[in-house]
């Protein structure tokens, strides 16, 4: 396969083994079911599994934690080839290697050792708790409590109660990372990070949540109600949550740009087709200039979206800061999905409207990636926020 | 067990291109012959099951190192990659002898072909070499084991009635089919354990073998022309609901006494 449009300079001989490989275990292991899948919205673990045990959830992590020892520049590759072929599992395992980063980065010894082994291998399936009813965008306002049980100083433990909402993965997941506030009145300064495991007492799902697209990355409340962790369970220190959560963003926002720009791909691919198949006036659609605009369009679209998300992981593995470059890739991308699964609906017409086809899943999917890791908004305002501190010297 | 896989960097399928004297174009994009994957992935059944290890044997453009690549990734142990500027061109006779010659310097139990290759589509060449090297040759397999004595093998050959159960002594040449079984995935670990994996590259003068015997000029064929096939003519695609459709394509068949 050649370097596709956008893509900055040649693949390595392994970042190209992974991205054909990747692309032929989409092709024929997820894209089959995929419309059945979302049509019941159903999470099949039995290909989760598969992935675990081909090494895609442990692909951008040091081989010397049993990770696969991937650059995150090529992790973008293998989560566009998945999420070219199936947006709501791009999804799910965007989620749980996001949930990863954490821990990896901020755990202890014996919090590694203990949590990402299961996760690395995908047995253990993963989950980042922030989100709740009413605090999204403005994450330090998270309302779910952790009261220190025992003595202030050196608590035995930390109890939490509240309700968290859109967690992705729920209630499928078997570890979640959940943030907590232990005084509301600190901010976010009073946000802490916990490793939460599937049937502790007092920690069960709440409603599904009824979603618009990806439909077969479940999602759902989480509830608890005096549900006691050991400090064991802590991640980092208390009022360090916040900075936790924010730096696993970054990484999760890069992934979330890969997957819209094989969204986008998927699209473009469908709509080039359908304007060499169909026919009308007597020739065939890709006759049409003004079709062929609206193609160069989404062509164009696509590559922008891989150059930057391309450009931002290759900042991450120069170990270089992030936030700018994956709110720009983030942003674009879920635009370019967005514009580009829409057109692709448009050009098909009719059958582009119709649940036969996959455009119309493409463009439910393509939704919800301008709203969740961070709303386009949000991203806009950390990017003039960078701007303006360059041109002030800041 | 020790298993050698040949193995043949062929164009990807559906990206072919016909060079000077409609010699295959193999300078770049190149992977493994897909029936060769299947032959390995039985070899890598193989060894998993009885101890062992896998050998990837090729001959080829320095391209061919892609699809070498990738049957590590997949789990062989190493890969001999034979190249030599002198060989563009061999016909099936040199290739034959060529890598009846690396063979020689091999140890090994079995060693493993595919039914054909999707580029050259010759299908003799690994029955050239098992003739070469006087060595057992059972085609057409669809089931390898090793035989109760551990000095044989033992397989199913596809006939037109079902199988033939073979077996001869170790070691022996085996021409495999897709029956075997679907290749596996590389795995994402297996792409990069495959960075340090050994591949020896050896030249003619390292097997000992006169450039003069090999290549275009050697060759005891020649392409005399190639075009591609005709387009095909008058397909009827059908794009109504399934229900509609089926009962159109079980007409169609009826019609001409096809069910």
């Amino acid at each position: 396969m050649t370097v596709a449009p956008g893509e900055p300079g040649a693949l390595t001989p392994e970042e190209s083994l992974l991205r054909d490989m990747a692309r032929d275990f989409a092709e024929r292991e997820l894209a089959p079911g995929a419309a059945e899948r979302d049509e019941a919205e159903r999470f099949d673990r039995a290909l989760f599994d598969r992935m675990g045990e081909l090494g895609f959830t442990a692909a951008p992590f040091p081989e010397s934690i049993g990770g696969a020892g991937f650059s995150y520049r090529a992790w973008t590759l293998a989560m566009e080839e998945v999420a070219r072929a199936d947006m709501a599992m791009a999804i799910a395992l965007s989620v749980h290697v996001l949930s990863q980063y954490p821990v990896h980065t901020w755990g202890s010894d014996e919090q590694r050792a203990r949590w990402l082994p299961a996760m690395l291998a995908g047995e253990a399936l993963g989950a980042f708790a922030l989100t709740e009813p009413h605090a999204g965008s403005d994450a330090a306002a998270i309302r779910t409590r952790a009261t220190r049980v025992g003595p202030a100083a050196a608590p035995d433990g930390y109890r939490l109660d509240g309700t968290k909402s859109w967690i992705s993965n729920a209630p499928e997941a078997d570890r979640y990372l959940v943030f907590a506030t232990l005084d509301p009145g600190l901010g976010r300064d009073g946000i802490t990070a916990f490793l939460v495991e599937k049937g502790m007492p007092g920690f069960r799902p709440g409603r599904h949540e009824r979603k618009m697209g990806i439909r077969a990355c479940p999602a759902s409340e989480l509830i608890f109600e005096g549900c006691e962790v050991a400090v064991a369970n802590r991640l980092g220190g208390e009022g360090e949550g916040y900075r936790i959560a924010l730096s696993a963003l970054g990484e999760g926002r890069i992934s979330i740009a890969a997957a819209c720009t094989g969204l986008a791909q998927a699209a473009l691919e469908v709509g080039a087709r359908y304007l060499t198949e169909r026919v009308a006036f007597g020739v065939p659609l890709a006759e049409q200039q003004g079709l062929r605009f609206v193609l160069a369009e989404m062509a164009q679209q696509v590559a922008a979206a891989r150059a930057l998300t391309r450009a931002a992981a290759a900042a991450k593995d120069r170990g270089e800061p992030i936030a700018e470059a994956s709110s720009l890739a983030k942003w674009t991308a879920s635009d370019a999905a967005m514009r580009v699964t829409t057109d692709a609906v448009q050009l098909l017409g009719a059958a582009g409207y119709s649940r036969e086809n996959p455009v119309e899943r493409y463009m439910r999917d393509a939704k919800g990636a301008q709203i969740y890791e961070g709303t386009n908004q949000i991203h806009r305002l950390i990017v003039a926020e960078h701007v303006l501190a360059r041109v002030s010297g800041s | 067990m020790r298993i050698v896989v040949l193995v043949k960097a062929v164009p990807i399928v559906g990206n072919e291109r016909l060079g000077d004297g409609f010699r295959v174009d193999r300078g770049s994009g190149l992977e493994p012959n897909g029936n060769d994957e299947y032959v390995l992935e039985a070899a890598l059944k193989l060894t998993e099951a009885h101890g062992g290890e896998v050998t990837l044997l090729t001959m080829g453009p320095a391209a061919a190192a892609d699809a070498l690549r990738k049957g590590l990734a997949m789990g062989a142990t190493r890969a001999v990659h034979v190249s030599d500027e002198a060989l563009a061109g061999s016909c099936a006779r040199a290739t034959a002898e060529v890598l009846a010659a690396a063979l020689r310097r091999l140890e090994y139990d079995l060693a493993f072909a595919g039914a054909d290759t999707s580029d050259g589509q010759g299908g003799i060449v690994a029955a050239a070499i098992a003739a070469r090297l006087g060595l057992p040759y059972l085609s057409y397999a669809a089931h390898i084991e090793p035989g109760a004595d551990g000095a044989t093998v033992r397989v199913h050959r596809l006939s037109p009635a079902g199988y033939d159960v073979l077996e001869a002594p170790m070691p022996a040449l085996v021409m495999g089919t897709q029956v075997l079984g679907e290749p596996r995935y590389p795995s994402l670990r297996g792409i990069m354990q495959a960075r340090g994996k050994e591949t020896l590259t050896w030249s003619l003068a390292d097997l000992g073998i006169d450039p003069a015997r090999v290549g275009a000029a050697a060759a005891t064929t020649r392409v005399l022309t190639a075009a591609p096939p005709p387009p095909r003519a008058g397909a009827t695609i059908i794009r109504d609901a399934p229900d509609v459709a089926v009962e159109r394509i079980v007409d169609f068949l009826a019609a001409r006494s096809l069910v």
